[in-house]
């Protein structure tokens, strides 16, 4: 793979590549070269006009472009001595907070809830990777003293508390989609449960300031662990409250009495052990997005 | 400079030294922005595969926990996506605008294989090792960089579709059932990345090997060519 010509060649060869090189800039032209030096056998027009000190004009070009090539670096070092002191907004720097708002903003502009996540025949379900600590129900807790609690129904002043009994009265959903971590692995995973939207038409959200609110969050039990959501991937057919996993009832490990499956997003939005819904009107708070990550974590 | 033998015009040797126009401006910037941008894509790549790092090669783990202690690699998920994901506009619309530009210019003349790229490339390579003494055609670009020449371009394409389909793979699902699926659009685009590493290495060694000449004309976009051997 020899990067170029590095010895002599033949004339013509060299006549009809400087022909086809003919735009040679402005700099150049202006030295135009003598009458001697037009190369023998050629015609004038197929002959690119030369300086007529080659060395001293190579000279003058790496000057100029090595110049720019120092400028440029310059500029280069100065935008990231800049990026790598800006003020970090929750757990990273301004400018990246910025772009993934703004990744964030393109992504929601773009969403479709006709556009589902990969389904998957049930033979492919496995358990997904534990990790984190938080949702994991402690030994003391009994599931059945469990309730969930929400915020912001429509005609509710107070918040209400439902009970297992309440969530499985709405019609139970199935889906095998793959549960993806934002460390990088995913994990096939048969969820059953119940669809959001079909909690949120049951129990709808009470309009804020004359309007629906645009998100709604949630959080564990113990407030330990929350999630914001978008309310349009909140609402997408395949957002689920999930009470089984893989066929059984969820573990304590998994999220028991009830967790989030939702393949829209990444693992960290799939809260376990869900105690409080909260519909709002402005982006709810969220434990990763706290922490340095994208607070949309959407696909 | 033209050598004295140019004085006398009847001479059958002339040997002159020209400037010839190699590498238009628009490429000379597409090519070293690409770099640090490319550079930046990896290292953060890096930083996130650190958090799942599960591929190798035989027995041979991708990397060594070594590797990750001697270049602080360890614990910088969130970072390495904050990188990743704001570089991804630069290495995304840099490389459109150069493949538009050899597209319009017609540089894709020099840079896309011909038929007869897969044979030259061989002897290129027979060349490079010493193991031939046929010198390779000489043109702007031989079959060899031009098969490597498109190949990263190719690449780079791959490395975007497979990018799109795992960060956007819902909303992009065609693109990541296309590929095949989430996991091994993450595969492609891992091996990838140690596609252009591989490339790097032997481009540099290349462009050392060739010299300051060559080097200087992707810098001012011209090379010093002697011309010679012909007759009046």
């Amino acid at each position: 793979m020899s990067e170029t010509n590095d010895e002599p060649k033949n004339i013509e060869e060299a006549a009809i590549e400087l022909v086809s090189n003919a735009s040679v800039s402005a700099d150049v032209q202006k030295s135009v070269l003598p009458a001697s030096a037009i190369i023998a056998g050629t015609t004038p027009e197929r002959v690119d006009s030369q300086p007529e000190n080659v060395d001293q004009e190579m000279r003058r070009l790496s000057r100029r472009s090595f110049m720019w090539a120092g400028v440029t670096l310059a500029t280069g070092f100065g935008a990231w001595k800049w990026i790598n002191a800006r003020p970090q907004i929750d757990g990273i720097g301004a400018p990246f907070r910025r772009v993934m708002e703004f990744n964030e903003k393109l992504t929601r502009s773009y969403f479709s809830p006709a556009r589902l996540a990969a389904t998957f025949p049930v033979s492919l379900a496995r358990e997904p990777v534990l990790t984190g600590e938080f949702g994991m129900i402690d030994a003391a807790s009994d599931p059945r003293d469990w309730s969930l609690t929400v915020e912001g129904v429509q005609g509710k002043d107070e918040p209400i508390s439902l009970t297992m009994a309440d969530i499985k009265a709405l019609p139970p959903f199935e889906m095998v989609t793959e549960h993806k971590c934002v460390e990088g692995w995913s994990r096939v995973v048969h969820w059953t449960g119940v669809r959001f939207a079909d909690f949120a038409a049951k129990y709808p959200p009470a309009a804020v300031k004359g309007a629906p609110p645009g998100y709604v969050g949630m959080a564990t039990a113990d407030e330990a662990y929350y999630v914001g959501l978008d309310m349009a991937s909140a609402m997408h057919p395949q957002t689920l409250l999930c009470y089984e996993m893989n066929g059984e009832p969820l573990t304590a490990q998994h999220g028991a009495p009830l967790r989030l499956a939702i393949p829209l997003k990444y693992g960290i939005k799939c809260i376990k052990w869900i105690g409080t819904i909260r519909y709002a009107d402005t982006k709810p708070a969220d434990y990763w997005a706290e922490r340095g990550y994208d607070w949309y974590a959407g696909f | 400079m033209i050598d004295s033998s140019v004085e006398n015009s009847q001479q059958k040797k002339i040997t002159m030294k020209v400037l010839v126009r190699k590498h238009p401006l628009a490429i000379r910037w597409f090519h070293w922005i690409n770099f640090p941008v490319l550079m930046t894509m990896i290292w953060s790549g890096m930083l996130i595969y650190w958090a799942n790092d599960v591929y190798h090669i035989g027995r041979f783990k991708l990397f060594p926990e070594s590797v990750y202690t001697r270049f602080h690699i360890a614990s910088r998920l969130s970072e390495g996506i904050g990188w990743h994901f704001l570089f991804m506009w630069f290495f995304a619309i840099n490389g459109i605008l150069y493949v538009l530009y050899t597209a319009i210019s017609g540089e894709w003349r020099y840079l896309l294989p011909g038929k007869a790229s897969i044979k030259e490339a061989f002897q290129v390579v027979l060349h490079d090792l010493h193991l031939s003494k046929n010198h390779p055609p000489r043109r702007k670009f031989n079959g060899a960089q031009q098969i490597a020449y498109t190949s990263i371009v190719v690449m780079g394409a791959g490395s975007l579709l497979t990018g799109l389909a795992i960060y956007k793979s819902v909303q992009f699902g065609w693109i990541t059932a296309l590929v095949g699926g989430y996991e091994t659009a993450r595969f492609i685009h891992f091996w990838l990345t140690i596609g252009y590493c591989a490339f790097f290495l032997i481009h540099v060694g290349q462009v050392v090997k060739t010299g300051w000449n060559n080097f200087r004309a992707m810098i001012t976009g011209y090379e010093i060519v002697d011309v010679g051997e012909a007759g009046s």
